[in-house]
């Protein structure tokens, strides 16, 4: 199969590629704001655009390790750093939104928010999490730490998944279609992984 | 019976923005001279109304654009987003259109929009809207105090409560072939808060015919209340002794009560309500007890947990 090892020329590629799509999103929130095209609410636009690129692109880069066990594509977990700054990139834009556009460092309302809101009191968390993996992201890191826990501090993602996913649930008002996707897709990968844990134990 | 030839392109974009404004001129200019009367009724959106009472601007407001109140809707028999009634309201047919009154009244009977537009003098009232997402604007509506029509059908003694019921059917609101609430949309107030002069029974906005998207050809506004009450698109009235549920509340009971009066204090489980974000502002406002109606309406629930009868 020569999908499955690629040659050094096709990941840049790939990575490239990916590099442009994954500024697509915030290039056309700029474009609209330039032209003012944004709706009657561009802050809750812009909010919630970013809040939903966060969680696809962090579908996108639980997505790799899938895709390896069941294609065979020993290349994908090398685009998958990439994946995770992006998410990482945009769930701090949804935050600044948050904090700037849509509080205004208004800190007792956040306190707040995050104290009695409970798609806040788990958003928040979230958000939290996603800096340190950020900031070991590096090569540099990853030696400094060491693999075993480096892999076991990075095994933080799934919580941020499963918190974002709910985060999203817990703030729409009716129509739950979009975040029941993203659970959907959530349990899938979460369910193939699952499958192939249970296979190596039971070869063993 | 003119504009009646013009069903899926606005008449704007085969006209001239000039010659439609010319158009539209004279149709006020023969609505000025008393000719409005000989012609067919006014109907369409975007059609001038004949106000007889123009808005008494009591408290400086910056009114909403036109635009924002007509592309930021919560309407969801067009869907869930606030773009999706301004793109596909279109399908919605609004005339003919009756309203059936029934239940607890002396005088049951079934209204058409020509006799609704005639009931009572036009007066363009100027109200905020407070919606229970936490976003408001400022309106000028067309219509009249609903109790107008109350006057007309006497409630019986037992009638202690009014039903609104919206239109269903989902040929021509695609949004309810998603059962996101149970269709169709149903609303309710206690008698006298329907009796209240501020409750408006709407026709139009802007002075003109109200648009599909903002729950033509007839609805209710009531200002001091969280938008949702304000039913759109009304097909069926009914007096009733037994409080009805409205399809928000029966979605949610503990976040959607059947007063929904506007309260900072009282928050909604998932979200603040001490604050307001203003459609074309940047920072948020302080929302205001009866969204600032409080003077008119406040002494209709004295006495009342506002807490429990939220």
């Amino acid at each position: 199969m020569p999908l499955k090892n690629l040659s050094n020329l096709m990941v840049s590629r790939i990575k490239a590629l990916i590099l442009v799509l994954s500024l697509l999103p915030l290039f056309k929130l700029g474009v609209l704001g330039y032209l003012d095209q944004l709706g009657a609410n561009p802050i809750e636009k812009l909010t919630r655009s970013t809040g939903y690129w966060t969680l696809t692109l962090l579908m996108l880069g639980l997505s790799l390790t899938p895709i390896r066990l069941l294609l065979g594509w020993l290349w994908a977990i090398r685009v998958r750093r990439m994946l995770g700054l992006f998410a990482f990139f945009y769930a701090s834009l949804h935050f600044l939104c948050y904090l700037v556009l849509d509080q205004f460092f208004d800190w007792a309302a956040i306190a707040e928010d995050i104290l009695k809101r409970p798609y806040i009191t788990v958003g928040f968390p979230a958000f939290l999490m996603l800096i340190p993996l950020a900031i070991t992201s590096t090569n540099n890191m990853i030696r400094r730490l060491g693999g075993q826990r480096w892999r076991n501090l990075h095994k933080l993602v799934y919580l941020i998944a499963v918190g974002g996913v709910i985060h999203y649930w817990w703030l729409v008002k009716k129509d739950l279609t979009n975040p029941i996707t993203f659970a959907a897709i959530l349990l899938l990968l979460f369910g193939i992984r699952l499958k192939y844990r249970m296979l190596k134990v039971s070869r063993k | 019976m003119y504009h009646k030839s013009s069903p899926t392109i606005a008449a704007s974009e085969i006209t001239s923005r000039e010659l439609f404004e010319q158009r539209r001129q004279f149709i006020q200019l023969i609505a000025g001279l008393g000719l409005a009367a000989l012609l067919p009724s006014e109907l369409s959106a975007g059609e001038k109304l004949t106000i007889v009472k123009p808005a008494l601007y009591t408290q400086p407001e910056t009114l909403t654009p036109y635009e924002d109140v007509t592309q930021y809707n919560n309407f969801y028999e067009f869907g869930t987003d606030k773009e999706a009634p301004a793109k596909n309201a279109d399908t919605l047919i609004t005339h003919p259109w009756t309203i059936t009154v029934e239940g607890e009244v002396h005088k049951p009977q079934v209204f058409d929009i020509e006799r609704l537009l005639k009931l009572a003098p036009l007066e363009e009232r100027v109200y905020r809207l407070r919606c229970v997402e936490a976003w408001s604007m400022v309106i000028p509506w067309v219509g009249y105090s609903f109790s107008e029509l109350i006057k007309q059908v006497e409630p019986t003694g037992n009638a202690k409560f009014v039903e609104f019921v919206s239109l269903h059917d989902p040929k021509q609101m695609p949004g309810q072939l998603n059962p996101v609430l149970n269709w169709p949309y149903r609303e309710g107030l206690r008698l006298d808060e329907a009796m209240h002069p501020l409750t408006l029974l709407t026709l139009g906005l802007y002075g003109e015919v109200l648009p599909k998207q903002n729950g033509a050809p007839v609805r209710l506004v009531i200002p001091w209340k969280y938008g949702f009450k304000s039913a759109k698109s009304i097909v069926k009235i009914r007096f009733t002794e037994k409080q009805p549920i409205s399809s928000w509340t029966a979605s949610g009971p503990n976040e959607y009560g059947f007063y929904a009066n506007v309260n900072p204090a009282v928050d909604h489980p998932r979200w603040s309500q001490a604050k307001e974000r203003r459609i074309g502002e940047f920072l948020k406002r302080k929302t205001l007890p009866f969204n600032g109606y409080a003077e008119q309406v406040s002494q209709l629930y004295a006495g009342m947990d506002l807490q429990k009868n939220f």
